[in-house]
């Protein structure tokens, strides 16, 4: 049994990555994503679960990286916003955010986009209510959310997303 | 973040010794979408963390066994949302579970947790209440069962006592026909913690029972089994003098942010009508058991 208030070594893979660090317990995914590993497409805002800035996928699972601790990702799958499109290219998704102006300051948009990918790969054809309830958990204080819920509608079904 | 000790154990006695060993030092992290808040924000200080995940005993996992169906403590709501058998028995559970938060939440936040945290606001508790739910919990002494309307005393504080931690919430299959429903009160759609949450089950002799939350220090239970609620031809005025009665217990907070207490006493009166008519028509429809 591990029992620790200094750094516990942790293994886990980070967009396809395997990484090895020494994390504090008290540190979060979401501040090792950021300020061990450099990825700061994720987001730190409300820090308590409600704004979904910094969502990742957690072992295939979306979730809000402010309330996981870093110790509690040991042995865990990552994928962040700098992981979803390969080859520097942008995703479809992506693009139909550009195209339908669902960014403007950007700052929820990793988080958007992480959680958008998830209900498409959940539900591959949302319905405007479903596309609204699988976005619930991502605030978008620009109010650009009528154009995230049509970005995500009009590449519902596409196959590369 | 305030600094601590993080503990991994890997069974369940290593689990309940840290607990006995640190008593109210120590706190159990499930899902931690409670307890890291609290940490970040400095209202709890343990001094160490003592997190579930690696006892094999508490993985996620929903079975059936001796009449019950079992949802161990690391089951998540999501798991619940997606679980086959709990929508065929226990639908309003299924309800509830739904809409526990955002899906980042509900991917993390566990069954377990919600109800030890004690919340008078969590949405599962008035459908475990109308269900009938039990609590496994170890300890020291082995285990115990202790029934769910024994278990709540107010927010944050539980029957659990020092050394226990739940291992498992249990739900007897219910051997008559049932219809029931989850509603709930708030101020937006999507995110939020309920005004009024409650839940409404009626079975096929007529016996209707009742459970909410948000209204006062704990979630009550409530029951009647004389039939009028079920009974289309009974008068307005005879059930309206039911539900008085079982909100009788209704005390909301007048220092809450999310709705005044007559607003909230109010909406009572409403989603209590509405669930019971729900839970009469998905009864009529064939309801489940």
């Amino acid at each position: 049994m591990i029992t620790s208030v200094a750094a516990i070594p942790i293994e886990l893979t980070v967009n396809g990555r395997p990484r090895r660090l020494e994390v504090l317990p008290h540190h979060t995914l979401l501040e090792v994503l950021r300020d061990d590993l450099g990825l700061t497409g994720t987001k730190a805002c409300c820090l308590v679960g409600e704004c979904g800035a910094c969502t990742v996928s957690l072992d295939g699972r979306i979730v809000d990286s402010c309330l996981v601790l870093a110790v509690e990702a040991d042995g865990s799958e990552v994928t962040t916003i700098e992981g979803v499109a390969p080859e520097s290219r942008l995703t479809e998704l992506q693009r139909a955010f550009l195209e339908k102006g669902a960014v403007q300051c950007g700052y929820c948009t990793p988080g958007q986009l992480m959680a958008a990918r998830d209900l498409l790969d959940r539900l591959p054809h949302p319905t405007l209510a479903e596309a609204q309830e699988g976005l619930a958990g991502n605030l978008c204080r620009c109010g650009c959310y009528p154009m995230i819920t049509e970005a995500v509608l009009a590449i519902a079904g596409v196959e590369e997303r | 973040m305030q600094t601590f000790a993080y503990a991994r154990p890997t069974t369940l006695d290593e689990a309940v010794a840290l607990l006995q060993l640190h008593g109210p030092e120590a706190r159990l992290l499930a899902g931690g979408t409670d307890l890291i808040i609290r940490l970040r924000d400095g209202t709890l200080h343990p001094g160490v963390v003592v997190d579930l995940k690696h006892i094999p005993e508490l993985r996620p996992a929903v079975r059936e066994r001796d009449g019950y169906i079992s949802i161990s403590a690391g089951t998540v709501m999501s798991d619940l949302v997606g679980d086959a058998r709990l929508r065929r028995h226990f639908p309003a559970l299924v309800e509830a579970a739904a809409v526990v938060g955002a899906v980042q939440i509900r991917n993390r936040a566990t069954l377990a947790g919600n109800i030890c945290n004690a919340s008078p606001a969590a949405d599962t508790s008035p459908p475990l209440l109308v269900y009938g739910a039990e609590v496994v919990a170890v300890g020291p002494a082995g285990e115990r069962r202790i029934p769910l309307d024994d278990f709540f005393v107010r927010s944050g504080q539980t029957t659990l006592r020092r050394g226990e931690l739940v291992a498992a919430i249990e739900l007897p299959l219910p051997g008559r026909r049932t219809g029931a429903a989850h509603v709930r009160r708030t101020r937006r759609h999507g995110h939020d913690l309920a005004s009024v949450t409650l839940c409404c089950s009626v079975d096929e002799t007529g016996l209707v029972r009742l459970a909410y939350g948000s209204v006062g220090p704990r979630p009550f239970l409530v029951s009647d089994a004389s039939g009028t609620l079920a009974d289309a031809t009974a008068s307005d005025a005879a059930k309206a003098a039911i539900f008085e009665r079982f909100f009788a217990d209704a005390s909301p907070s007048p220092r809450s942010m999310r709705a005044s207490p007559d607003y909230r006493l109010a909406m009572l009166r409403v989603l209590g009508r509405r669930a019971l008519a729900t839970a009469l028509e998905r009864l009529e429809a064939g309801g489940a058991r």
